[in-house]
């Protein structure tokens, strides 16, 4: 079981979505490798989960584990940025293959 | 829809229910838009933004959506109970439905690129079909403002959810926060998303008393009461505001003469007062005011008339004593329910709730006759304006129940003057009478007359009275002295007196 897990919310086929998903995979596939599990969420089709998790903005990235909880708003496009706030050193993770899980994924 | 039926359909109001509110608002809230409600913290804007959901659950079983950005929704339930309101009854009804954008969750979110509020635009919608709202609430705006350090993305934001509401064919309310009681409508100008409708509320600090007020700033395309309104917290209710000058002149009047407790005062009336009339008795301390009270209380109790005696100045025991000096009892009065008397210090609440506690026992009661002793006691709890306003409120509710009406007033000096209370009052009551002391060789005696007695002809004398243990007797006009109501008795001669009179024939 992958040790980062990731939850992506985005609203709709927006090209600020698409952005998202993008600069998501790329660090996914470029820093994280193997150990990241990551679901994308579109509140469009699942209005009640962003309800229940409390979503407010979209493109909205949670990470769920390890703790702490981090919440993360924006299209994500400075991955630098992105790495010190999911708090995650890069030089802990060079792998260069990506397993991601988008079964929830309505794109 | 073609431009003309839009247009008309844009006029549209819908009543909220809410005490008041849809009298200075002319009809209710812009149907299917927002209203910007603006106010500084702690001017009641949460409470208005649930009893606009909450009454129309009560009043038409209208669904609706609350969009809580600050308070917790656990806080929300606790708090809105003491106004009656059950809000977790209502979730399980399906009539209510919070979307919950509280702080918490994102507490530490840190932004990463840009963002926009897709996600809380689904879910408004999403809460809105659930239980078919018609109303929603987002409290307050102002909250998720202060989350976000860049404004401007949060600005445009805020306009693509006021579009999207418009969408739903929701009536929205939109609380924000302003910093000062005059000066912009809201903090960080989020007034221009919104601004097709507006509505401040105060909370100022007048002589050292709080005065809580409402006023309509703007409502495109639609008319509104103008100018502020005050307004009180009643607890089982929330908000009731208080549509003073928008209250209507439209009672009727009546020409059925009503005993004023003392025969010979009824003759210096013209017959006594009329059923409608609000009368005022002023005078200084000691001068009978109390009595007079007494005498219109018994006057009604023999017609088998209903008596509610507002008392600020005297407890229940003194009342019932001072009355049983005079020969009127008050405690067979209260047990064959013909009397019920409210003491309570004026100190213990504001005016607005007196004027609110007022209506409630006026509407419980249902007597024929009203009084107020003394309505100079509540002057000292009030600015100028603010007591003004109650006056005016007071006597647009006693006329609009058709009962009569009376109320006293202590002058502040014991000879002549007059009270700040007859300034306020004076052009809105059908009859004055004015109790004088007056002094004659050494001694003080007490005169009445009958200033002012609307639609009717009175005596213009200024007559001597007494008090005894049956009570008031009314004598002869003094005749002999000249600068009574001034305070400044004059004695005259018969000759001067006799010129007098004469000076005016050919």
């Amino acid at each position: 079981m992958a040790r980062i897990r990731l939850t992506l919310y985005v609203c709709g086929p927006t090209a600020r979505s698409t952005r998202a998903i993008g600069n998501l995979r790329e660090v996914c596939q470029n820093v994280l490798g193997d150990d990241v599990e990551v679901s994308v969420i579109d509140v469009l089709d699942h209005p009640d989960r962003a309800e229940t998790d409390r979503v407010l903005a979209t493109p909205t990235l949670v990470k769920t584990s390890p703790p702490p909880v981090r919440r993360i708003v924006g299209d994500l496009s400075d991955q630098q940025e992105l790495l010190g706030a999911l708090g995650i050193d890069p030089r802990l993770h060079q792998s260069p293959t990506v397993k991601t899980n988008e079964q929830e994924n309505g794109l | 829809m073609s431009d003309a039926k839009a247009a008309l359909a844009a006029l549209e109001k819908v009543a909220t229910g809410i005490p008041g509110f849809d009298t200075i608002t002319m009809g209710g809230l812009p149907k299917g838009r927002t209203t910007l409600v603006s106010g500084t913290a702690g001017s009641a804007k949460t409470v208005l933004a649930c009893q606009f959901l909450a009454q129309g659950i009560i009043n038409s079983g209208t669904a609706g959506v609350f969009v809580t950005f600050e308070e917790s929704v656990e806080d929300l339930r606790r708090n809105m109970a003491g106004f009656g309101w059950d809000i977790a009854e209502w979730e399980r009804q399906g009539k209510w439905a919070f979307v919950d954008a509280s702080p918490g969750a994102d507490q530490d979110t840190v932004v990463v690129g840009r963002y926009d509020f897709g996600a809380l635009i689904a879910r408004v919608e999403h809460a809105v079909e659930q239980v078919g709202a018609k109303n929603v609430a987002m409290d307050s705006i102002g909250a998720i403002m202060s989350r976000y350090t860049d404004h401007t993305p949060v600005r445009g934001e805020l306009l693509r959810i006021a579009q999207a509401l418009r969408g739903m064919d929701v009536t929205t309310i939109m609380t924000s926060e302003r910093t000062t009681e005059y000066g912009g409508v809201a903090r960080y100008g989020v007034e221009e998303f919104v601004a097709d409708n507006v509505v401040i509320l105060r909370n100022t600090a007048v002589e050292e008393q709080r005065r809580r007020t409402m006023e309509v700033l703007k409502f495109r395309g639609a008319t509104h009461q103008k100018g502020e309104y005050p307004f009180t917290i009643v607890p089982g209710r929330g908000l009731v505001i208080i549509p003073l000058s928008a209250m209507e002149l439209r009672q009727k009047s009546s020409n059925i003469r009503i005993t004023s407790g003392n025969q010979v005062l009824d003759e210096m009336c013209g017959g006594g007062f009329f059923r409608d009339s609000v009368i005022l008795v002023s005078g200084a301390t000691g001068t009978g005011k109390t009595l007079i009270t007494c005498e219109f209380v018994r006057g009604g109790f023999d017609q088998g008339e209903k008596t509610l005696l507002f008392a600020f100045e005297e407890s229940l025991d003194q009342l019932v004593r001072n009355a049983t000096g005079w020969g009127v009892d008050f405690e067979r009065m209260q047990r064959e329910g013909k009397l019920k008397v409210v003491c309570t210090y004026p100190e213990g609440a504001g005016l607005e709730d007196h004027l609110v506690m007022m209506k409630d026992e006026l509407e419980a009661f249902k007597p024929d006759r009203v009084v107020v002793d003394s309505l100079s006691a509540l002057e000292r709890i009030a600015g100028v304006k603010g007591f003004r306003e109650f006056v005016i409120g007071l006597t647009s509710l006693i006329k609009h129940l058709e009962v009569a009406g009376l109320f006293t007033a202590s002058t502040p000096s014991l000879m002549g003057g007059t009270s700040v209370t007859e300034a306020h009052i004076s052009t809105i009551t059908d009859c004055i009478i004015l109790l004088r002391y007056v002094e004659m060789w050494g001694e003080t005696r007490r005169g009445v007359t009958v200033l002012k007695m609307r639609g009717s002809l009175h005596d213009k004398d200024i007559r001597e009275f007494e008090i005894d243990a049956e009570g008031m007797h009314i004598g002869k006009p003094f005749r002999h002295v000249t600068g009574i109501l001034s305070g400044h008795p004059t004695h005259i001669t018969e000759d001067e007196l006799n010129r007098l009179d004469s000076l005016f024939e050919e």
